[in-house]
């Protein structure tokens, strides 16, 4: 691994003045110039072996034009399905007459932080949860509404109300205790070369980021950014859409959303971000 | 880069057999990573190489590789090394044994194997995301394998 990855940036440093963009910027992150964003951050203990010692926020791989899309909310077409998702967070639904607000109230209050630390543990259904879980946990058992599809936009936008009270506050997702054994099974599938291309997600965002695969400007793939607005399918797209994404284009058969597969390997992705800010909704391209 | 343990031995060789069918994937022998055997028993179309290696929907093997001949095409990724010169680094047998299968040159490459059809994890149907609905396709042809070879050997350092 770490022969690689220090191939690949020795290539990245010759190739730099050829290339439009070769490693990422050093731009810094305020949104709405307040929130001071987190983008570089010390590896995670857990990350020792793999070639990377800084983490980094996808924002930094991206185009000016498009970090600047982040930085303020009147940019960020991710901040209208906040404000969508607010108007259905104060919304009855379903049989027992309530409202996301009947039990949480404000979600400037009782969501701050809480995007920081998912997935986590489910002490009464003994499993990882993930957000998008959890609010359909509520949604069904609590409201006696529908589920939202895992990778709606409906859920999208939940999901990025939620995200949006935690911007700024660092991504802290526990790796060990009752989650651990999800986690290595998360690992274990970050590191697999899957489909007829034989790509693990490790081959493009640990050994190859900063590097370009044709046009893409490869990141290090983290999730601190979702949901995520794309403008390339001008929608807000889910971490579990994004994975899907990335293993079909491995000329794989995907996992699909909301699988154990794909939760235990959002554990593993997140915990690979811990210490970088809460950015989502973000934009990327 | 094992690359280095490889380069100077090239191979003259002229076709022994001319094969009335193509090699096979599983039929492909490597040697020392070498293919002796053209897979079609004919010469490649280099011009044709290029298409296949330009193309997204086929070889697009500029996605990885920078490769100044290709440059009329956008967008060369840095992944692998520049393969400007690959036909003075490589004989056409150790071209075709990477084209075919680069891992058998290159252990745990990044590099697809363009012509191979079993021992993959999770294959799909294409870029569907679906399960295969029949046998696997190999990514090249044996003729645009042959093509490819063809137009990397043209790849000489004056
Ligand atoms: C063939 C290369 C490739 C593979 C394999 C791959 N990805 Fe990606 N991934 C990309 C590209 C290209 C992008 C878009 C540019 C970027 O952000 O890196 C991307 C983006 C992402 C993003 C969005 C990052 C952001 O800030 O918006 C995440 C998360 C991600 N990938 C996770 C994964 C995971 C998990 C796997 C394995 C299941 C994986 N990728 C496998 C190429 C790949
Ligand atoms: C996903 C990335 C990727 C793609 C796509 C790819 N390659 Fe490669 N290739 C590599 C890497 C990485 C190496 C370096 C060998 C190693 O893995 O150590 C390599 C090595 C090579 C070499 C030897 C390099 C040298 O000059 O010494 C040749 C020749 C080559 N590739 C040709 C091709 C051709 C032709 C195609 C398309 C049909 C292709 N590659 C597609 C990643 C790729």
């Amino acid at each position: 691994m770490k022969r690689t990855a220090m191939t690949a940036l020795v290539a990245a440093l010759i190739a730099a003045p050829v290339l439009v963009a070769a490693g990422p910027d050093d731009d810094t992150l305020v949104v709405n110039g307040e929130i001071e964003m987190t983008t570089k951050a010390p590896a995670p203990a857990h990350m020792e072996g793999t070639g990377i010692d800084t983490i980094m926020s996808g924002w930094h791989f991206r185009e000016d034009e498009t970090q600047a899309l982040q930085m303020d909310d009147f940019d960020n077409t991710g901040m209208i399905f906040v404000e969508q998702a607010q108007e259905v967070w104060n919304t009855v639904e379903g049989t027992e007459g309530k409202s996301c607000a009947s039990c949480h109230d404000e979600a400037s209050e009782s969501m701050k932080g809480v995007r920081a630390v998912y997935p986590k543990w489910d002490e009464d259904k003994e499993e990882v949860k993930t957000l998008a879980m959890q609010i359909n946990a509520c949604r069904t058992e609590n409201m006696g509404a529908e589920a939202y599809k895992y990778d709606s936009v409906p859920m999208a936008s939940m999901e990025a109300l939620i995200a949006a009270q935690s911007r700024g506050m660092p991504m802290n997702v526990a790796i060990d205790g009752p989650v651990r054994e999800t986690w290595e099974k998360g690992k274990e599938i970050y590191y697999t070369r899957y489909g007829q291309l034989e790509l693990a997600c490790a081959n493009c965002h640990e050994d190859n980021w900063g590097n370009m695969i044709r046009a893409d400007h490869l990141s290090q793939g983290q999730t601190n950014g979702f949901p995520v607005y794309r403008l390339k399918n001008t929608k807000l797209n889910t971490v579990h859409g994004r994975f899907k994404g990335c293993i079909r284009d491995t000329r794989a058969e995907t996992f699909a959303p909301g699988s154990p597969e794909l939760v235990a390997l959002e554990l593993y992705v997140a915990s690979r971000g811990n210490g970088l800010s809460v950015e989502g909704p973000s934009v990327r391209n | 880069m094992k690359k280095a343990i490889t380069t100077g031995i090239a191979v003259a060789l002229s076709p022994i057999a001319v094969w009335a069918a193509d090699v096979a994937p599983g039929q492909i022998v490597y040697e020392d990573g070498t293919v002796e055997q053209s897979l079609t028993g004919a010469p490649g179309d280099p011009e044709n190489g290029a298409i296949i290696m330009k193309t997204k929907s086929s070889g697009n093997c500029i996605s990885c590789h920078e490769v100044t001949a290709l440059k009329d095409a956008q967008w060369h990724g840095n992944i692998g090394p520049v393969l400007d010169g690959a036909g003075d680094r490589w004989s056409e047998a150790q071209l075709r044994a990477i084209v075919t299968n680069a891992k058998e040159v290159f252990p745990e490459s990044m590099m697809p194997s363009y012509y191979r059809v079993d021992g993959f994890t999770r294959p799909g149907n294409a870029y569907t995301g679906k399960a295969p609905d029949g046998p696997i396709e190999p990514l090249l042809t044996a003729q645009q394998v042959e093509d490819v070879v063809a137009f990397l050997s043209t790849q000489k350092d004056e």
